[in-house]
């Protein structure tokens, strides 16, 4: 190492492995190289029946191949490891994105055929065929999500209020703790646990939203907890200690100084828990079930909610299989729209009621 | 907000006065603190009193009729062989995607690229069991083929290989595509953190890029990735409804990946059995629902535990 560094600026003379190379591969070889390996990748494709699939097998590896064969020609061993992982850590991005846009297309492919007025205003009351809509499941989803969040909303946000303005020691750690596990539980443990209680507070047969609004409640509090927290810690200590400075109690300075300053992240992370939990299909499965009509009542009787609709739209179709597939792709898309709707409006919440720092 | 104490006294003991209401106010706050504790133990709690009748109950009486070991047995298999799969195809997928985003990627795009990766994980999982079935068990049915012709050799890819594709395989890979924004996220995250005076120093000695991340930014975000592969872990143990729609389970214990008969998963035999199960049947799920809490909270425990002992000495909060 120590010998070439005298070297280095005069030229490459006969050494085994420079520190500093003055020969580099044009700016935009690579990249042509890259894509020169996939049009062969297509070529050798061709030849034994062509697919997108193997196109893109042989093209990205072909492609990568000719990057690294090409520098340690031209540039040696180091910058062309270099060069490889960057075509590598490229390639796992790209291969992430096929599926995203290959489920995004599917749904949207299949979701269309009945994405009509009848689907969001028909319930599947006395429907056995063609026809009927989700109107029953999308007010039950909708009921069953604000019953959840009220229970988890003032649960979660006081207990961030807890951790970050009031909490100490063990009990603070173990909350801490144990909030994080809580976020690892599976969603059907969930729900388990709701038909679990309900069933020894009120009898086997019992059966109401307020039971997958239980189950979902236990899946949404500690995203509650997590996000709420990491936004009352963003508070700059200052505003609280000139609170204080004026004699205001510790409460109120909690409820008008730090909860407003915070209000933009506390509806950005109350807005995203909910998404989190609205598409959640398994606990409302075995808590909550599915009818054919429309229930109000959260607090007694089964109700239909839209993941349970959709997947018993495909699971379990009757005698106009079509019908029922393209109900089910229909529920699916509505589903993801809402989904994205509310991550779209977190977003927007952020950006709107973001606090007029005068900074 | 009547007249504070008196401005002589020392500052150390200038406490703020307790109200009625501020002590309500403290007092529901740290009472929904411990009502959470309450609900965690509450789950094991209503989990263990409904097992106990399917615990206790003579073997004959399980469904199956040979005891709530032979029941449980190959569905535990079956979740640890479809979340190990995914595990081994996310990790190193994850990695080079949050390296890509942090290192790679144009700055100006980059914060975009991570929140389409994010939009992965906001899609509901059944809308996942749909695409799977749809889309990949199709697509990976030439990949069964051809493995059961040439991968034979090996017990996972023993075959006969299935023709419809719902196989552990493809189960494997959807779940791997869900875990991926979870692994992602948080090696992000602990790759941005890494010291920017290390990775300076790399560079100025003339390390090439990859050589900075190999000494600078892996070394430090290693923890940070193994915190990350267990969460994923967890999601993957637990999840649902995309193995119930995809999976054609059911079978007894086998490691066969590409076959039509796979052992079915803990979660996926309760969301199919319990809508029709009675009786004991509900107490049997309900046993197996705990084994697979109790799974999956360790697995989370170990993962917050490397977290957090990283968090203690990485200086980064």
């Amino acid at each position: 190492m120590s010998t070439d560094i005298q070297a280095a600026p005069g030229g490459t003379v006969q050494q085994q492995e420079p520190v500093h190379s003055q020969r580099r591969l044009p700016r935009f070889a690579p990249l042509g190289l890259y894509l020169a390996g996939i049009a062969v990748g297509a070529g050798l494709s061709a030849l034994t029946g062509f697919s997108v699939t193997s196109t893109v097998i042989y093209g990205v590896i072909l492609g990568t191949l000719a990057v690294y064969v090409a520098s340690r020609a031209v540039e040696g061993r180091r910058k062309a490891t270099d060069r490889l992982v960057t075509c590598l850590v490229t390639t796992a991005f790209g291969i992430a994105m096929i599926p995203l846009v290959s489920l995004v297309w599917t749904v949207l492919d299949n979701g269309l055929a009945r994405f009509d007025g009848a689907f969001f205003s028909n319930s599947m009351y006395r429907v056995v065929g063609e026809g009927g809509g989700a109107y029953h499941a999308i007010i039950g989803t909708l009921v069953i999500t604000a019953l959840a969040s009220v229970i988890s909303v003032p649960i979660g946000l006081l207990t961030a209020i807890y951790l970050v303005e009031y909490g100490s020691g063990r009990l603070k750690k173990s909350i801490t703790f144990f909030v994080d596990v809580m976020t690892g539980i599976p969603s059907i443990v969930a729900g388990l646990f709701a038909f679990a209680l309900f069933t020894l507070l009120f009898g086997n047969d019992f059966r109401a939203g307020v039971m997958g609004a239980v189950a979902l409640s236990v899946l949404m509090i500690p995203v509650v907890v997590r996000s709420c927290e990491e936004v009352l810690k963003l508070v700059p200590n200052e505003l609280r200690e000139a609170s204080y400075a004026l004699g205001v109690p510790k409460w109120r300075t909690v409820v008008k100084v730090v909860l407003p300053t915070a209000i933009a992240g506390l509806g950005t992370g109350i807005t995203l828990s909910v998404a989190r939990v609205i598409g959640e299909t398994a606990p409302l499965l075995i808590t909550v079930g599915l009818i054919t009509g429309t229930n109000l009542n959260p607090f007694d009787g089964r109700m239909a909610t839209l993941p349970v609709f959709a997947y018993y739209q495909l699971t379990q179709p009757g005698t106009a299989t079509q019908a029922f597939v393209d109900r089910a792709w229909t529920a699916a898309l509505a589903l993801i729209i809402f989904v994205m709707a509310l991550n779209i409006l977190a977003r927007l919440i952020s950006r709107f009621f973001a606090p007029k720092t005068g900074r | 907000m009547t007249a504070t104490k008196a401005p002589t006294e020392p500052p150390s003991t200038a406490r703020p006065v307790r109200r009625p209401g501020d002590r309500i106010f403290a007092g529901s706050a740290k009472g929904s603190g411990i009502f959470i504790l309450l609900v965690l133990a509450g789950v094991a709690a209503f989990l263990i009193s409904e097992a106990i009748p399917a615990l206790t109950a003579p073997s004959e009486d399980i469904p199956g009729g040979e005891g709530l070991a032979t029941y449980i047995g190959p569905l535990i298999l079956g979740t640890l062989l479809g979340a190990v799969l995914a595990l081994l195809i996310a990790t190193p997928l994850a990695v080079g995607i949050a390296l890509f985003i942090t290192y790679y990627a144009p700055r100006r795009i980059a914060a975009v690229l991570g929140y389409v990766i994010d939009l992965l994980a906001a899609i509901p999982s059944v809308v996942y069991g749909f695409w799977g079935l749809a889309v990949m068990a199709p697509t990976l049915v030439p990949f069964h083929l051809w493995a059961a012709d040439n991968l034979g050799f090996i017990p996972f890819f023993a075959g006969p290989a299935s023709t419809s594709g719902r196989t552990m395989f493809t189960v494997g890979l959807v779940l791997a595509v869900m875990i991926l924004p979870i692994i992602s996220a948080i090696a992000r995250e602990v790759f941005s953190q890494a010291p920017a005076l290390h990775r300076e120093a790399a560079l100025a000695l003339g390390a090439t890029r990859w050589e900075m991340i190999k000494m600078a930014v892996l070394p430090y975000g290693k923890s940070g990735v193994i915190a990350g592969a267990m969460l994923g872990l967890g999601r993957a143990l637990g999840e649902t409804m995309a193995v119930a729609i995809i999976l054609s389970g059911g079978a007894g214990a086998t490691v066969n990946l590409i076959s039509n008969s796979n052992p079915s998963t803990i979660a996926s035999n309760i969301a199919l059995n319990f809508p029709e199960a009675t009786g004991l049947g509900v107490n049997t799920l309900i046993a197996s629902g705990l084994v697979l809490f109790l799974i999956t909270l360790a697995v989370n425990m170990l993962a917050r535990y490397i977290v957090n002992r990283r968090a203690d000495f990485s200086g980064a909060n």
